[in-house]
């Protein structure tokens, strides 16, 4: 696996959510109100609805379709419903956010 | 009167039992004593309870300040934190603080509580090993679980459950290990704690039970627990949690009586009838104990005694257990299974629904309860417990719940119903405070709010378990319409009432201010009340709040609708449903050059593009505007469409131009934020072709003049309008409308569409503000004019133009 370097923190808007186009498929990168960052593949355990276009609060997010309530830490959804969303590997140095993702070729930045 | 010299009263220890007790004393004899109070902490008192939910992250340390400085500053209390008293010479009558300060007492109350049970362990003492008991233990898990580590919890009763939990809500992976084979043996039968292992193993958490840890390894920070059997659980945080010990050490060195915990009588005074203990330190009988609710037993007592009243006389009530995990429910009391052949065991079980109950019988008596998955029938298992009350009637059908039971005995029916509640039920376990105190006091003093409630009885103010009863029984006697006292969310428990006059009252001007004025219990707040204050506040403040964008649904902020597949629908503005041949060919090139794949007419006189991917949106948006076509707002909770028919200029029956009304109020009210989406319509004659009658807001012309129709609505519920008024031109009907459009912004609660809403304040409320008030009327008509100034900018062009949310509509990297 590898860091890939996707961005920085001001990139995101804060409670909100940027997408990453990758391998793995389209991964959302969140920041919290507390500029902590999580990465998920983008579908909710539901039905697939885009999670990236959901409300972040605390550290949750709740699916734009019909708002399942998702951890955006361990990518589970919130009881009573089940299911669970792949989280991805990130981490923060200094601004930049990187996604641990296996060998990449190229990236380029939106 | 007061030329009484007061007597000098020092309490040891600012925890909970204390600092009741000091309570219980001001409200019977507030001038008797000058008190100071040490505290070893460097905190105000705090609701120790609480931690569990500190470290699941639902309260924040703030939160759960039970007593902040101002009110031992408002009691003229001398407080002393973060200086625990070492010594006290009983001879002297004095106490000696850490700091040296040297207090002189006349009564002294000793209420240091207990210490964390510390088994003698190898690498005890290595940094990562915390216990669970104070708010500094809980900063080191916190950090620990920033930090990234793993944790054990040794420990499998309450508080390790509750440790472990919050461990995991932190993000941490959790292991917890245990001596006995199962989960809180204490207080659960092996069923319903095997029940419980199974449920919070599926929500991630790894026991290792029938474990005897050995020893914490490590050199120089915890690495893992050894257990005997040689298994080897790994983890950089170790929560030490078996169990808890009175502490006694100060009232040892001082030579009172001591045997597990400092003796007390049953008026709470020690070995020397000067010294008054209460808490987890004391012994009573040979009992000690680790729940609140008897302590504010003996705080009463205490307090009684201290006032004077020597016949005051503490019993120990009976107890019952719940474990505070959000959504797992799990209650006992009493024996948790029969001793002997006298005792008989009801048992019921749904495996499917996760659902165990067990009672134990003694002679028609209930003496235990066991509950796992559904509690909702606890409260009155434990009243016929408390209360030993004859159950050989309701034997049969006990084990089904209070409403059955009931209900077969020809009692009250209806839900678990507050009304069917005796009065001397117990409703709040922690305060012992039953549903004639609660109903009493609301009515003595007029309480409208579960804050109200809280602060004048105690009820739910401690472990907030029963907050949802105390809420019912407030509704049921204030006759409160639930929709007003209900709580908005989650993460408060007012109401949207409440928050709405609490924003305009107190000025509060952002989110941030008003989660803090009212006590959030959020940071962040939830998906369903930040877009309710979102809106309330640009209601409020229009032109001064600024709108946020991380607080509207997906629609709203990217100003188009979400499709099942995450692509989005684009339906432009068609004033009153009229078109032209430009503008529908603009419509078609941008059909052909974005390949939409389904162009639909909608059911509000439109055309809708579907199936536009989110990046292409700015241009499909540059494209149409190019042509004059704004956005129609068919995501938003606001204006809609006002639909028409074809009206007198055509129309052989038409009496006036309804289409041109039409037009005109969608001029007036497009771009308004309402609290859920608004319609209208106007009909040309009373054949009603526009279907005016199930609008929000519907104009249906006549010979004379116009009828005005509010409240109706087409959708899940149908419901037809009422009749508000007949005018006679169409600047009143603009008139009328704008103020109708402004009362119901002002007055309806997010969500709420105008059908409840009139049914909620009744049309006499709505004609008396707008029809008989005419200045009211004009009022409501230049508030909404002048927030039209600010909303009346086509959300499109804003983004079209690239300037405003761009990070919207692109990824932030493509990893190839
Ligand atoms: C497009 C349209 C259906 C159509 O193809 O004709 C439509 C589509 C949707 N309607 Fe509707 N409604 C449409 C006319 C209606 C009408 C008829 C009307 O306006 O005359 C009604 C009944 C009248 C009424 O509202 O009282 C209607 C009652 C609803 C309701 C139920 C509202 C209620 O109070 O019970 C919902 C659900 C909601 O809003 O919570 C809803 C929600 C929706 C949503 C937004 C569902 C959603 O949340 O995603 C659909 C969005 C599809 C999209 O992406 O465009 N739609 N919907 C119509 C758009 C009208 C327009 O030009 O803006
Ligand atoms: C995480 C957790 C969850 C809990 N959950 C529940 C629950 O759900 N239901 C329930 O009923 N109970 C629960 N409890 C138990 C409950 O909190 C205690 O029963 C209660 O706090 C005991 O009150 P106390 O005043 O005796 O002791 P404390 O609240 O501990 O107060 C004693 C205070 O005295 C101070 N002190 C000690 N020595 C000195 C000294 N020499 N000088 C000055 N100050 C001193 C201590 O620092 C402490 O602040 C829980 C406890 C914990 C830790
Ligand atoms: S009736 Fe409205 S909400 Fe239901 S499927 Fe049709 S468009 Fe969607
Ligand atoms: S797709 Fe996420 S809640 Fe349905």
């Amino acid at each position: 696996m590898d860091w890939i370097n996707i961005g920085t923190l001001s990139d995101i808007p804060a409670l909100g959510a940027r997408t990453v186009e990758t391998s793995l498929g389209e991964v959302a990168v969140f920041r919290t109100a507390t500029d902590e960052v999580f990465a998920l593949i983008n579908r909710c355990p539901h039905k697939g609805g885009p999670l990236s276009e959901g409300i972040v609060s605390g550290r949750k997010v709740a699916c734009p379709l019909h708002n399942w309530v998702i951890d955006l830490n361990s990518g589970a959804a919130d009881a009573p419903d089940e299911g669970c969303t792949t989280t991805v590997p990130v981490r923060q140095d200094g601004g930049a956010i990187f996604l641990g993702l296996e060998a990449a070729r190229k990236v380029a930045h939106g | 009167m007061n030329a009484q010299p007061r007597s000098r009263l020092v309490v040891i220890g600012n925890g909970m039992a204390g600092m009741r007790t000091v309570e219980e004393l001001l409200a019977i004899a507030p001038v008797r004593y000058d008190i100071t109070v040490f505290g070893a902490e460097p905190h105000p008192n705090y609701n120790r309870i609480m931690l569990s939910s500190v470290l699941a992250g639902e309260k924040g340390v703030d939160d759960i300040v039970i007593n902040p400085r101002q009110w031992y500053a408002d009691n003229q209390i001398t407080l002393h934190t973060g200086d625990p008293v070492v010594a006290i010479d009983r001879a002297a009558k004095t106490v000696t603080a850490a700091s040296g300060l040297v207090v002189a007492y006349d009564k002294l109350l000793i209420a240091t509580g207990s210490k964390p049970l510390m088994p003698p362990l190898p690498g005890l003492e290595l940094p990562g090993v915390v216990a669970f008991r104070d708010i500094h233990d809980v900063d080191k898990m916190l950090a620990a679980a920033k930090a990234g580590s793993r944790a054990v919890v040794i420990g499998g009763g309450l508080l390790g459950l509750e440790a472990a939990w919050g461990l995991k809500r932190q993000g941490m992976p959790v292991a917890l290990v245990h001596l006995m084979p199962t989960l809180m043996e204490r207080q659960l039968d092996v069923e319903a704690g095997s029940m419980l292992q199974r449920d919070l193993t599926d929500r991630g958490l790894h026991f290792f039970t029938s474990g005897q840890t050995e020893e914490i390894t490590g050199t120089t920070h915890a690495q893992g627990v050894k257990l005997a059997d040689g298994r080897f659980v790994p983890g950089e945080l170790v929560v030490v949690a078996i169990g808890i010990r009175p502490n006694v050490d100060l009232a040892k060195a001082a030579g009172l009586a001591i045997n597990r915990g400092i003796e007390v009588g049953d008026d709470m005074a020690t070995s020397d009838a000067d010294i008054y203990s209460v808490g987890e330190c004391v012994e009573h009988n040979g009992q000690v104990f680790g729940l609140v609710a008897p302590l504010w037993e003996q705080a009463k007592v205490c307090a009684a005694q201290l006032a004077g009243d020597r016949a005051a006389s503490y019993v120990t009530p009976a107890l019952s257990t719940r474990l505070k995990i959000t959504g797992i429910d799990v209650f006992s009391a009493g024996q948790l299974t029969a001793q002997d052949e006298a005792d008989s065991e009801i048992v019921f079980r749904d495996a499917a629904k996760g659902v165990y109950r067990k009672l134990v019988i003694r002679e028609d008596r209930l003496v235990g309860a066991v509950m796992y998955g559904d509690v909702a029938d606890a409260n009155w298992y434990f009243q016929l417990l408390r209360q030993e009350s004859d159950v050989g009637p309701l034997r049969d059908r006990l084990i089904f719940g209070q409403q059955f039971a009931d209900a077969c005995c020809g009692g009250a029916k209806g839900a678990m119903d507050v009304a069917a509640m005796s009065d001397d039920t117990q409703v709040c376990g922690c305060n012992g405070v039953s549903k004639g105190t609660i109903v009493k006091a609301i009515n003595a003093k007029g309480l409208t709010s579960l804050d109200e409630v809280r602060a004048h009885t105690k009820a739910s103010a401690s472990c907030g378990q029963c907050s949802g009863v105390v809420q019912a029984i407030l509704a049921h006697v204030t006759g409160a319409d639930a929709a007003i006292s209900e709580a908005m969310c989650k993460c408060t428990e007012h109401g949207h009432a409440h928050v709405r006059q609490a924003i305009v009252e107190q000025g509060l001007k952002t989110q941030g201010q008003v989660r803090r004025a009212l006590g959030w219990k959020t940071d962040d707040g939830c998906a369903k009340c930040r877009p309710a204050l979102n809106y309330y506040l640009l209601c409020a403040w229009p032109g001064e709040y600024l709108d946020d964008a991380r607080s509207r649904f997906i629609n709203e902020r990217v100003h188009a609708n979400i499709q099942k597949d995450g692509t989005y629908s684009v339906v432009p503005r068609m004033w009153g449903g009229l078109t032209t041949p430009d503008e529908l060919r603009a419509i078609a090139d941008v059909a052909d050059k974005f390949k939409v794949p389904m162009v639909k007419v909608t059911g509000g006189q439109r055309i809708d593009l579907f199936g536009i991917k989110k990046e292409d949106l700015p241009a499909v948006w540059g494209d149409l505007n190019k042509a004059g076509l704004v956005s129609g707002h068919a995501y938003a909770k606001g204006l809609r469409t006002v639909k028409t028919c074809v009206g007198s200029e055509w129309c052989r029956f038409g009496t006036q131009d309804s289409t041109g009304l039409g037009v005109k109020l969608e001029k007036l009210l497009w771009g308004s934020w309402t609290p859920h989406k608004v319609k209208l319509a106007v009909s040309g004659c009373p054949r009603n072709c526009a279907e005016a009658t199930i609008k929000d807001f519907g104009i249906v012309c006549v010979d004379a003049g116009y009828d005005i129709l509010i409240g109706g609505n087409g959708g899940i519920e149908v419901r037809v309008t009422d009749q508000f008024t007949r005018v006679a031109t169409e600047d009143e009907v603009l008139e009328i409308i704008a103020a109708l459009m402004q009362l119901y912004r002002e007055e309806g609660f997010y969500l709420e569409r105008t059908a409840p809403w009139v049914e909620r304040v009744g049309m006499a409320h709505i004609k008396a503000r707008v029809l008989d008030d005419g200045a009211g009327r004009k009022a409501l008509e230049a508030r909404f004019l002048f927030s039209q100034q600010y909303a009346q900018i086509d959300p499109w062009a804003e983004r079209a133009e690239g300037g405003i949310d761009a990070h919207e509509f692109q990824p932030l990297a493509v990893v190839e």
